[in-house]
């Protein structure tokens, strides 16, 4: 029995419904929390009370009621009709739900291992354009007969029966072998009492295009007489190899059957409305698929190279340096002849380095700065070198130039720095230009980090422990220096990084301390200046596994929207 | 670089010791030439480009003997005096000014022997003679040749001979037109109105430098004696070219006779000598080299030591005290190098606009945009032609394509570039770009002004007006700026729907919907709303 009861708890009293079983010695006690207040559908409440109470008895295993808590609406409506139903056919035309519904119905019970969906190829005949036609209008020979009053005239008849010439050709040659019609002098046309007695009752043609569509292979004898004479004629019926989804159920569906599971206690999707309403409480929610895939979705994202970039910028930052800035066009004063080439160095030629148009030339800045460059190329200035030993002309130093290394940054900061700024350490992440041929392994274009760190106490280990520790950051613990050549470093390494994976050395950038030609005539004084010029470009594309350096400059958004993330 | 292509077994002879593949290559790495290749026949190596010394067997193999510990110090050099003599006319002053010479005795010209000579004669053009404009040389029979000789410069039609490769008597002019030769070195004489010649004293012409030879002095098979002439604009590589060359030959087994070059005698392979401090030495390699530890240091590296550095005579490279400390450091090995971070307090300083731009990216990345990253060379059709516009804009003078060939001026082609390219790709396409741009501007150290642009595109099926200016609001909005938007006209953008934006009077940017004609000029088909704002100039507002 249910009755309703209020229950006092801490001064406030709440409906619960309770139902008591005597069990064996033991009495049974359930109870469900109705509210403060009684509902309007009370009565209703109870009935599904008891049928709880009554599932309870029959002791649902935990697993079919979880399974029948994930079905989904869909899934608990067409449950119901699979016993006696089996084709999707069929299934549809029970369950009055749409055909695309219980498709997907049908696949997610599949899924769920309670049915299974047996795909069979069959041959369906069904109508073609005329047979739907004649379907509605009445087969042409039919309404060829009923047109004729005794003895028509054969072009009266068309015309009555609505049909075209060639139509009437065919009911020709039909009526005549049914021998329903004479044909008289003048294509005048008699229907004969065989004619009267076909216009009483429709024909297997005519049954048969009411039946369709039909399984070939389950042909009766008159359907396949029907079949066979209407598959001569044009576009009545069509036969087609379709797929046809049959369900085959699995043990668990009578066991989830027979569980009677009320679905009338699971909460499809949480609504404010539900929240508010607390109807929620004491039912439960449908258990959904978690690991079902979802559709993707992409948010905006930097550019991965920036992503990169940001954190090399990071790991320099880190180290206490500070960010050094310039243009991109430079002087070659600036870009080769402070930094000690030579003005005929292969470097300065037009096949290595981009030169300007307009304007070809820029100016030479402070007269102190360029006589020391100018002195040191041609005689080694106060440095104690020789110098290249040539005449500096000044005209080469002014023309324009794509910055060709960042290096030319670094040598602007030792300009402007003075012996009190010191010690002293920059960095800087940017572009530099390269007059060449694009290839998978080429860019004209390409990203550089430039470090230097100026102190008279610094030296070539010191080079070492910050490439090494820069490398490690990068990912790359391994690193090794090998001897090199620049004009404006002595020494002057190499710097190849240990790929873990590919297990080889690979080649990542340049570093060295800087000459004393290159620091006295910009900063006045000689000190070490450790130096390092390293090109990202390779080290940014081993992160991402791209093959192709110009796929870091392609700016496909499929391949924006789809790339990890910088993760260092 | 220059490349070469050593043969490893006269290598292996002129160490005097065959060395393992594995220790080979290891070594020749940290020797300083960048390894490319061992086989068992050949080894082949790129020469830094100070290094012209290591462009032959004999100096490669010196080098590595040396490094290996086979054969270590200086290497002294006998060179015996000749009484033949060349004479430098004035009239070569302004032409090609250097000329110095070496005779070289019972050469023994192995196969093996021709075929490094002229390896290392020809790699010596292409780089340290930079294609033989700086340094030629020129080698020839001496027993054939008729001292004395005379070096002069002469008028392009004043003097014929039969050069190298010919069989009739030809004038200079005739050579540079058509010798193949002269048609590939006529360059380097380019502008000149007299050519440099040597004659001998039948009055016959050895040598057309940089040129060609004469045919009186062809080296044959039997010859056993050469005379060899390097000629050139700059004295120290010329003479740097002859003692490689003449080391070489020497390595080999040959005698050394020099010869009166007008008051020089040549070649001279004494070693020049270099005063170094060894406290200078450990404090920039943060070592403790004690001297023997040092001496022996620089005989690896083929250096000798007597109060001062001794430097060979083909080592022209050493110009400063810190080349001896990097032939010092090699020769410790760069692999012995451990890492140390020194104790340098300095304060970190990201750069403002840096920052600025990061968090600029940060609001745009906020309202689901993709950030792009393209190339700041464009071309002009790109971003004039297809733009309908007509700008001014920075070109380069040696540009390799035509696509790729002026700097740009502004953002918005690039990024329609990028839609075009991903046409195919899911929409809307919501793009972003901050990038330099470049101006005209005569005031700047260049000539060329270079400001960062930042440019937006919207582009789906209603991308609109409205959207764009969503954004821009939104932009400001969290700048805490205001802006105001007067009406204008660019021929890039729909009449009546573009309009420039205006903070405390300053024009910072376009805004509007691209026009249909610029959407079919960029073969594309989807409506596309834009913004472009000068980012500078916006920073410098705030700050």
């Amino acid at each position: 029995m249910v009755y309703r009861k209020q229950v006092e708890i801490k001064g406030q009293k709440y409906w619960y419904l309770f139902h008591t079983v005597r069990h064996g010695e033991k009495y049974l006690k359930k109870s469900k929390y109705i509210g403060k207040e009684l509902p309007e559908n009370i009565n209703e409440i109870e009935k599904e009370f008891l049928d709880e109470v009554k599932m309870g008895k029959q002791e649902v295993s935990k697993e079919i009621r979880e399974l029948a808590e994930s079905l989904h609406p869909y899934e608990r409506k067409v449950l119901p009709f699979l016993k006696d139903n089996k084709s999707l056919r069929e299934i549809v035309k029970a369950s009055k739900m749409k055909e695309i519904e219980v498709m997907r119905a049908l696949q997610w019970l599949e899924n769920k291992n309670i049915i299974s969906i047996k795909k069979e190829l069959k041959e369906i005949i069904s109508l073609g354009k005329n047979g739907k036609d004649y379907l509605e209008k009445g087969m042409p020979e039919k309404r060829f007969l009923k047109a004729i009053d005794g003895t028509t005239h054969i072009e009266k008849i068309r015309q009555k029966a609505g049909l075209e010439k060639d139509e009437v050709n065919v009911c020709l040659g039909i009526l005549r072998k049914k021998a329903a019609i004479e044909i008289k002098e003048g294509m005048n046309i008699k229907i004969t009492e065989q004619g009267k007695k076909l216009l009483q009752k429709p024909s297997f043609e005519e049954l048969f295009l009411k039946q369709l569509p039909i399984e070939s292979k389950n042909l009766t004898q008159e359907q396949k007489y029907a079949f066979n004479e209407l598959k001569k004629r044009k576009d009545i019926i069509k036969t087609d190899i379709v797929t046809e989804r049959t369900v085959e159920l699995k043990e668990i569906y009578d066991d989830l059957i027979k569980a009677k599971v009320s679905f009338k206690n699971i909460i499809d999707e949480l609504s404010p409305e539900i929240i508010k309403n607390e109807s929620w409480k004491n039912k439960s929610f449908r258990r959904y698929d978690i690991k079902i895939n979802v559709p993707s979705i992409s948010g905006g994202r930097r550019h991965f190279v920036n992503e990169a970039v940001q954190y090399i910028k990071r790991v320099w930052l880190e180290m206490g340096f500070k960010e050094m800035k310039g243009p991109l066009l430079q002087t070659s004063f600036w870009n080769f002849d402070a930094l000690f080439t030579a003005q005929d160095h292969p470097a300065r030629e037009m096949q290595d380095t981009f030169f300007i148009k307009n304007p070809e030339k820029g100016k030479l800045p402070d007269k102190k700065i360029v006589e020391g460059v100018k002195n040191v190329h041609e005689n080694g200035f106060k440095t104690g070198s020789l110098g290249w030993r040539y005449k500096w002309s000044p005209e080469i130093a002014m023309k324009n130039v794509l910055r060709t290394h960042t290096t030319v940054l670094s040598a602007r900061t030792i300009a402007a720095l003075k012996k009190e700024d010191l010690p002293a350490k920059f960095f800087t992440v940017g572009k530099c230009f390269r007059n060449e041929t694009v290839d998978w392994s080429h860019l004209f274009e390409l990203c550089q980090v430039e470090g230097i760190v100026i102190d008279p106490e610094v030296n070539f280990k010191n080079l070492v422990g910050y490439l090494t520790e820069f490398y490690k950051k990068l990912g790359y613990p391994k690193v090794r220096i090998r001897p090199a050549y620049f004009p404006y470093t002595e020494m002057s390494a190499e710097v190849d990084v240990f790929h873990p994976v590919r297990k080889e050395w690979i080649e990542l950038g340049g570093s060295g301390i800087f000459r004393p030609e290159v620091v006295k005539p910009l900063l006045g004084v000689e000190v070490p200046v450790l130096a390092w010029g390293l090109g990202m470009e390779r080290a940014i594309s081993m992160y991402y596994n791209i093959s192709d350096i110009r796929d870091l400059y392609r700016n496909d958004l499929k391949q924006s929207r789809e790339i990890k993330t910088w993760l260092k | 670089m220059p490349t070469i292509t050593l043969d490893k077994k006269d290598v292996f002879n002129l160490v005097g010791k065959q060395v393992p593949d594995d220790r080979l290559k290891d070594r020749i790495s940290m020797l300083g030439t960048d390894l490319e290749k061992v086989d068992d026949f050949e080894i082949t190596v790129e020469v830094f480009p100070n290094r012209p010394d290591l462009l032959s067997e004999e100096g490669f193999a010196r080098a590595l003997s040396s490094f290996i510990g086979v054969k270590t110090g200086l290497r002294k050099y006998d060179v015996k005096k000749s009484d033949l003599n060349v004479k430098i006319e004035n009239s070569v002053e302004d032409v090609r000014p250097v000329i110095r010479c070496a005779v070289l005795k019972n050469v023994n010209l192995t196969d093996e022997a021709i075929k490094s000579l002229m390896q290392l004669q020809e790699k010596i053009h292409l780089t340290h003679g930079r294609k033989r404009k700086k340094v030629a040389i020129g080698v020839h029979d001496f027993d054939r040749v008729k001292f004395p000789l005379t070096y002069k410069a002469v008028k392009p039609n004043e003097v014929s001979f039969v050069p190298l490769g010919m069989e009739e008597e030809m004038n200079l002019s005739h050579i540079l037109s058509r010798h193949p030769k002269g048609r590939d070195y006529a360059f380097c004489l380019e502008g000149l109105e007299k050519y440099p010649i040597i004659i001998d004293s039948k009055n016959d012409v050895v040598s057309f430098p940089p040129i060609i030879n004469g045919i009186v002095t062809q080296v044959r098979e039997e010859t056993k004696n050469l005379f060899i002439d390097v000629t050139g604009t700059d004295v120290n590589a010329v003479t740097q070219a002859l003692n490689i060359l003449v080391a070489s030959l020497s390595d080999r087994g040959a005698e050394i006779y020099s010869l009166n070059v007008s008051g020089v005698v040549s070649p001279d392979l004494s070693p020049r000598r270099m005063n170094i401090d060894l406290v200078y030495v450990n404090k920039l390699l943060g070592l403790n080299l004690n001297q023997k530890e040092f001496e022996e240091l620089l005989s690896r590296m083929g250096l000798g030591y007597d109060e001062e550095v001794l430097i060979p005579a083909y080592r022209g490279d050493i110009i400063h005290p810190v080349d001896i400390v990097e032939a010092v450091a090699i020769a410790y090995g760069f692999e012995n190098f451990n890492p140390e971070i020194p104790n340098l307090a300095t304060i970190a300083e990201e750069d403002s606009f840096e920052k600025f731009k990061t968090k600029i990216a940060n609001i745009f990345v906020g309202m689901g945009m993709i950030e792009t990253n393209t190339y700041h060379i464009t071309n002009k059709e790109n971003i004039n032609k297809k733009m309908n516009l007509e700008l001014k804009c920075v070109e380069l003078s040696n540009a390799l394509t035509t696509d790729y060939n002026v700097l740009r001026s502004w953002i918005i082609p690039s990024l329609i570039d990028i839609l075009k390219n991903n046409r195919n790709r899911e929409f809307p396409q919501k793009i972003f770009e901050m990038g330099i741009c470049f101006k005209e501007n005569k005031d700047k150290e260049t000539g060329v002004e270079e400001f960062t642009r930042l440019a937006v595109l919207i582009s789906h099926t209603k991308a609109n007006f409205t959207e764009i200016k969503q954004v821009l609001d939104y932009l400001f909005r969290a700048l805490d700026l205001n802006y105001e938007i007067e009406n204008t006209e660019h021929s890039s953008f729909i009449k009546g729907r573009v309009g420039r934006v205006i903070v405390n009077d300053k024009k910072l940017a376009y805004i509007g919907e691209i026009s249909p004609e610029v959407i079919t000029n960029w073969e594309l088909e989807m409506p596309v709303a834009a913004l472009e704002l000068n980012l500078t100039e916006l920073f410098s507002l705030i700050n």
